[in-house]
């Protein structure tokens, strides 16, 4: 049988590149998520002789005289190693990033007595369980600090999951936020396509062609320049405060940009060909007769719409509003320029962490809340449209 | 009645969808130096600063060298790997699929993030080779699917007959398969382009000062106050858009005439 083996040759250079590119890479960055390997290295004593501790009180003697020895360690070795592990460690519990350097140049001078006595005269902090508890946590190698804080969860030293101080909550709220700005884009995209893609699905000529082309036109337009044209609308001194000023409508212009609506209003415009563009093709399939018949019965043209219309084409509904709705979960560009500090989703604080604070791990771990949130969704188009040949699709 | 309630309603999201983009397009030409209308005069001025300007005419360099190169890599791994699909059944298939699919899936963001962590040991973050390597990874899946589409018309008979007159494999595949799926594979390759040429998030965080592309620089442009040069750009991104949507319309009635005929 040659055939086979060719055409599995014939795909694998294009498979071998996503590996490299694609598979790799996201494999390697969720990973991050999942682990912890900032604090092993620096202290891998400590980490050991605290694996025994149960997390109320001070650790034994044994865990500060691990510590004085790895810290000693860590100065003679890379310079960089002890403020990577004091910058993961401050993620968890803050005054870290002062604290274990600090420490570091105060143990490396020989002592007498002691350890413990030693490394609480440095700094009290020493005595409280939660530092030893930061530790610990971060000893990895698998580690769920990251996932958990991305829920606004962490363990205390005892292992014990709790929520995160009050003050310190904020990814639920973007979690939600995002899950909102989807559902409501989702709505609204629905809302305005239905009557759009009826429109095409059941007219003819040229009036059809238009109405095709006004979807296709702004699909293919780049994302950027529709996010633009609408920052140009909507400015202070934009075109539409102009327009309701010079009809009277306001007197003062209106603040249209930097806020949420703008962010549903640029993402709707955006979206909506991905609505209609499955709708029109859900209604082109249903079989014209069917609600003939159903009126020639007797059926109400709202009876008809409620029990034949909408039914038959409620997978190519779902179909739209699933990848209206993944899109919109994953949006970046559009609440970045249309947006407030308010209206940022998941995706903007995914990169925000890579880049900007260099925390991979919370980075990694966000992303493995978007892509969860979004598998489920895949899940649910596969079930409701079917996934076809996608030659087809 | 209800029908013209529907067209009403139609129309108006029909309008909706095309106007900010019809409205922001004669801004361009404007004489003056304000976004709003009337506009005082037409002039090429702010056409003219764009080509001379060190901000934008290298990204309008880098947007077509980037996107040419990258639909070109696309083009070349997609279409035999579309091909080998097409003969392929079962789970592998599936599974093979998946993965040349999950591009358009996962968020771009993710994506862009990854690339930048795995790239940077790599050095390719910062160059030219990244960001089309990035770029062809996110045009595949486009190219296959359009490839598939257009191979769901050929008669796979064809193939044995080329073998029964003693060709090859490979070249029954060049001198029989593709001259009827060329139309396919060249419309794969200009969405593969338009993927490139639209794509911002990659190029945010994975290109360097010298790989900006122009919706790269239109992003940091709408960051900073809204020039006219900005809406200078927006336009040729436009018709650059448009031109394309016509190339894949022309291509796919082609191949529909090609293969039917």
């Amino acid at each position: 049988m040659r055939r086979p083996v060719g055409a599995a040759l014939l795909t694998a250079p294009l498979l071998l590149f996503l590996l490299v590119t694609f598979v790799a890479p996201i494999g390697a960055f969720l990973w991050r998520g999942v682990t912890d390997d900032e604090v092993r290295p620096v202290l891998p004593r400590t980490v050991v002789a605290l694996a025994s501790w149960n997390g109320t009180g001070t650790p034994g003697e044994e865990a500060f005289a691990a510590l004085v020895e790895d810290l000693r360690a860590a100065r003679s070795g890379d310079r960089g190693a002890i403020p990577r592990a004091a910058a993961r460690l401050n993620a968890d519990r803050p005054g870290f990033r002062g604290l274990l350097p600090m420490t570091a140049r105060r143990v490396e001078a020989p002592f007498e007595g002691s350890a413990r006595a030693a490394v609480l005269a440095i700094s009290a902090e020493w005595g409280q369980p939660e530092t030893w508890g930061a530790i610990a946590r971060a000893g990895g190698p698998m580690s769920s600090f990251h996932v958990l804080a991305a829920l606004d969860l962490r363990r205390d030293a005892t292992g014990a999951v709790r929520q995160a101080p009050e003050d310190t909550r904020v990814f639920r709220t973007v979690l939600l936020r995002s899950l909102w700005i989807s559902l409501l884009v989702t709505a609204v995209c629905l809302a305005l396509g239905w009557p759009l893609a009826w429109l095409i699905a059941t007219s003819r000529g040229l009036a059809a062609t238009l109405l095709l082309a006004a979807v296709m036109l702004p699909f293919w337009i780049s994302l950027v320049v529709r996010t633009a044209a609408w920052m140009v609308l909507l400015q202070r001194e934009g075109i539409v405060n102009a327009a309701l000023q010079a009809g009277g409508i306001i007197e003062t212009p209106l603040p249209l940009l930097m806020n949420r609506f703008a962010v549903v209003l640029g993402m709707v415009h955006i979206l909506l060909p991905f609505m209609v563009l499955p709708l029109v093709a859900a209604f082109r399939g249903l079989d014209p007769r069917l609600p003939r018949a159903a009126a020639s019965l007797g059926a109400a043209p709202w009876r008809v719409f409620l029990r034949v219309t909408l039914p038959l084409s409620l997978p190519g509904v779902g179909a739209g509003c699933i990848l209206v709705f993944i899109q919109a979960l994953g949006f970046y560009v559009t609440p970045a320029l249309l947006g407030g500090p308010n209206d940022q989703m998941l995706a903007w604080f995914v990169g925000f962490y890579a880049t900007r604070s260099v925390n991979w791990g919370l980075a990694a771990a966000l992303s493995i809340v978007l892509l969860v949130a979004v598998g489920l969704c895949v899940a649910l188009y596969g079930r409701l449209a079917g996934f076809r040949r996608p030659g087809a699709a | 009645m209800a029908r013209g309630i529907l067209w009403a309603l139609g129309v108006l999201v029909a309008v909706f969808l095309v106007a900010p983009i019809v409205a922001i397009l004669p801004l361009s030409f404007s004489a003056g130096s304000f976004l709003f209308y009337p506009l005082p005069g037409l002039s090429l001025r702010w056409y003219e600063d764009f080509f001379a300007s060190p901000f934008w005419l290298p990204a309008f360099w880098n947007s077509m060298g980037i996107g040419t190169a990258a639909a070109a890599l696309a083009t070349l791994l997609g279409t035999p790997a579309a091909f080998g699909l097409w003969r392929m059944t079962g789970a592998f298939r599936a599974v093979a699929m998946g993965v040349v699919l999950a591009p358009m899936v996962v968020p771009v963001i993710v994506v862009a993030v990854a690339l930048l962590l795995a790239f940077g040991p790599l050095g390719l973050v910062a160059t030219h080779t990244g960001l089309v390597i990035a770029h062809a990874m996110l045009g595949v899946p486009f190219v296959v699917v359009t490839v598939l589409a257009s191979l769901e018309a050929f008669d796979p008979v064809q193939l044995r007959a080329a073998a029964a007159c003693g060709a090859g494999p490979m070249r029954a595949f060049f001198r029989v398969c593709l001259p009827q799926i060329a139309p396919g594979v060249a419309a794969g390759a200009v969405f593969a382009f338009a993927t490139s040429l639209d794509e911002v998030v990659v190029a945010l965080f994975v290109a360097g000062p010298a790989q900006r592309t122009l919706p790269r620089q239109m992003f940091s442009g709408l960051n900073d106050q809204i020039s006219l040069t900005t809406t200078a750009a927006a336009a040729m991104l436009v018709v650059m858009s448009v031109l394309l949507l016509l190339a894949v319309a022309w291509l796919q009635a082609r191949g529909r005439r090609r293969l039917s005929g």
